[in-house]
């Protein structure tokens, strides 16, 4: 059901030897929602996204609603076996545990999705970066997830291959998946998100819904700092 | 001409001779050679592979410390293994009513003793490497500990054929371990690198050198036979970041 909570976080952090990554993180996340998570570097995105699909320690609760929810990531730069594009997505399917006659037809059916249909064959890193991003999203879609967590997925890709890459997300989204997304493209959140979460040395600062969030009102986001983050004028700080 | 090189000549000559001529007694010990050293190769690689995969995603007290272990017997000498072997095998050792000493087995025993930490240590360094690149992906895919270790094994195929290969060349190379279990009796035990041992104890320097190239040719066929393969798989794999 749109809207039901899928997964909450309350005052999580994580730590990394003496350097505290996320300090007393609240956050939920809903059926349905489009996240935009935005953040200078090393502002704690990339760490959120692993806590909340949990693979990292951390201190606090994390609760998953429901069990059956399938949670799926796709990194900053997938590492594809070395095998070709369809047995990767094969082995994804295994690993999620999908029955052995079906693996065939879901790989092909996910490249098909993505447009990488032509390319089944072709060792999986020997595509091209918008073409690998582009498997990495069939190999999650493939999996049918509840929740995908996305790491930049369109960082250092061209405009033509960044425009595929939204579009397909923006497919997602409408067949109903619940997407996080890390990004440093004000534009692209602005286009895709329906809700935008500011992180600042390792806190919320923001939580809002996008268009509130991008008001062209002086003050909008509701934090000094959000603001100056997106007039880029936030100034580089070590604690 | 410098001294010695008439010796260089003559074994080439030697060598090409017992070659050519399909020599028997050189094929039985060419066959022996790669039936002890690559039996010890297929025995160390199942046991190998498989601990170095999983100590790569191990973590338990001590693991660090049998991680040290293993890569000091790297440097394992191979007389030491011939010793050991040898006093487990022997009559009044442990093993002594298994009555292998002096036998073939005895010698793909003591050379898979030998390979293994090779393979085991080799693995494990590969597999965490690409566990570094890749583990939390495969994971985060829902893939477990060994699961994993399995996967970077298969996307490291080709790197672990290159850890079998340097197991092979350190066990078909040894003499040490070879000749003390085997006791180099010709036509049972006699490998290449006992003959080799022995025609130069008798002064037999050309027959000696003979072999050692005849030696290095077998080990190169070997690793042109698997350069190729992967030289072909490499074309497929054109513009592989």
């Amino acid at each position: 059901m749109k809207g039901a909570p899928l997964l909450r976080l309350s005052f999580a952090s994580v730590q990394f030897g003496p350097m505290r990554a996320l300090r007393r993180i609240g956050f939920e996340l809903n059926r349905g929602d489009f996240v935009a998570l935005l953040g200078a570097n090393g502002s704690g995105k990339t760490t959120l996204l692993r806590l909340l699909h949990g693979l990292i320690a951390f201190d606090g609760t994390r609760e998953v609603f429901d069990s059956a929810v399938r949670q799926v990531m796709v990194f900053q730069r997938p590492f594809m076996l070395r095998l070709s594009a369809i047995n990767n997505l094969r082995i994804a399917l295994w690993l999620a545990g999908v029955p052995g006659h079906e693996r065939a037809g879901r790989a092909a059916q996910a490249l098909q999705r993505v447009g990488l249909a032509e390319l089944r064959d072709r060792p999986a890193r020997a595509l091209s970066g918008g073409e690998l991003q582009r498997l990495a999203l069939a190999r999650a879609w493939a999996v049918q997830p509840d929740i995908l967590f996305l790491d930049e997925p369109t960082a250092s890709l061209d405009p033509s291959a960044k425009k595929e890459i939204e579009a397909l997300l923006a497919g997602f989204a409408a067949d109903g998946m619940t997407l996080v997304m890390s990004t440093h493209n004000l534009g692209q959140a602005k286009r895709l998100a329906t809700r935008v979460v500011y992180l600042d040395q390792g806190e919320v600062r923001v939580d809002l819904p996008t268009d509130r969030f991008f008001s062209k009102v002086a003050g909008a986001s509701s934090d000094e700092r959000a603001d100056l983050f997106l007039k880029g004028e936030l100034t580089w700080t070590l604690e | 001409m410098l001294p010695g090189m008439n010796d260089f000549a003559q074994s080439f000559k030697t060598a090409f001779d017992l070659i050519f001529a399909a020599d028997a007694v050189l094929i039985h010990t060419v066959a022996l050679s790669l039936f002890v050293s690559g039996g010890a190769c297929l025995i160390g690689a199942g046991f190998g592979l498989a601990a170095g995969a999983w100590l790569a995603v191990a973590r338990f007290p001590g693991h660090r410390t049998l991680v040290t272990v293993l890569n000091t017997l790297l440097a394992l000498p191979s007389v030491v293994v011939g010793l050991v072997v040898y006093l487990l095998l022997s009559r009044s050792g442990p093993l002594g009513a298994w009555g292998i000493l002096f036998t073939p087995t005895a010698m793909v025993l003591a050379q898979t003793i030998l390979v293994l930490p090779v393979v085991a240590a080799l693995t494990r360094q590969l597999v965490g490497d690409s566990l570094r690149d890749g583990g939390d992906q495969l994971r985060s895919m829902g893939a477990g500990a060994m699961t994993c270790a399995g996967l970077m094994l298969v996307h490291d195929r080709w790197a672990a054929l290159t850890v079998l290969l340097t197991a092979f060349g350190r066990a078909i190379a040894e003499v040490g371990a070879v000749m003390i279990v085997g006791g180099n009796i010709a036509g049972v035990t006699r490998v290449m690198t006992t003959t080799i041992a022995l025609e130069t104890s008798k002064g037999d320097l050309a027959l000696a050198l003979a072999l050692g190239i005849v030696l290095l040719a077998v080990v190169g066929l070997i690793n042109m036979l698997i350069g190729v393969a992967q030289r072909g798989r490499g074309s497929a794999l054109a513009g592989v970041r």
